[in-house]
């Protein structure tokens, strides 16, 4: 059962905007009293992933459901898709263009710090598609 | 510590914040990498960096930092400043470089986190 439902386009053209649906999240998950350690895990998460999303896959769209005992958040893109996905999760492993890391990001721990702070991270990539991230936070009591 | 006193140390400019400089800071973080900030989370920290964008501010935005000092005199500019300032989050800008600033922070007693 869903108790609520967030819905963001995420451009892909503009890496000073990544992190606005992320921001978004957080503000509107603190307004609905969740804790702070719930929330932090939350958008660390899905700041990551939306960096992704703009680094590597032109933007997509990110969806966020919150349910009475967990937050679940689908980031969907239609980039060029991940090859070998154990390969992506391994720390310091990055495909990035030299200009991310000029940027602050694109240093190889994007998907190991999304692995961290949630419960669930599931990956279904396929090659010249594009790549569906699921990933839920439980709450905390 | 409180910002105050983080500005006080690294002889820092104000640049945003003005008003919550009594906020208390137990930790403090040094990076140009945004995702090794992300994999840091200690309640209330400071963050230092040489890294200016709107990406800075949105980082310390997640992890609830309260603080972010530009080193090397970095300065951001007015859509940055907006962002920190609609976040409540103060900004200061040093001259002392990154090493020279965390170690002067580290002598007054400021610590980063644990080995991980």
């Amino acid at each position: 059962m869903s108790l609520y439902t967030l819905h963001y386009d995420v451009p892909g053209d503009d890496f000073t905007r990544a992190g606005e649906a992320s921001g978004d999240v957080k503000a509107q998950l603190k307004k609905l009293g969740f804790d702070p350690g719930t929330v932090r895990n939350v958008v660390i998460a899905l700041y990551e992933a939306e960096i992704n999303m703009v680094i590597h896959a032109g933007g997509g769209v990110i969806d966020v459901e919150v349910e009475p005992d967990s937050i679940t958040m689908v980031l969907t893109d239609h980039g060029p898709g991940i090859p070998d996905i154990e390969l992506a999760m391994t720390e310091g492993y990055s495909t990035a263009p030299d200009n991310v890391r000029s940027l602050g990001f694109g240093a190889g721990m994007g998907l190991p710090n999304i692995k961290k702070y949630t419960d669930e991270m599931v990956i279904d990539s396929t090659v010249g598609v594009g790549t569906v991230m699921k990933l839920r936070v439980n709450i905390k009591e | 510590m409180k910002v105050s006193e983080i500005k006080e140390i690294l002889d820092a400019e104000i640049i945003c914040g003005e008003e919550s400089l009594d906020k208390d800071v137990f930790a403090a973080c040094g990076s140009d990498m945004m995702s090794d900030v992300l994999a840091y989370v200690k309640e209330q920290a400071v963050l230092l960096s040489g890294l200016v964008n709107p990406q800075v501010v949105r980082t310390a935005e997640m992890m609830d930092m309260q603080c972010i000092v530009f080193v090397r005199g970095k300065h951001p500019d007015e859509s940055i400043i907006d962002l920190a300032r609609d976040r409540g989050i103060v900004l200061l800008s040093t001259k002392h470089p990154m090493f020279a600033s965390c170690g002067m922070l580290y002598e007054k007693g400021l610590r980063g986190g644990a080995i991980v």
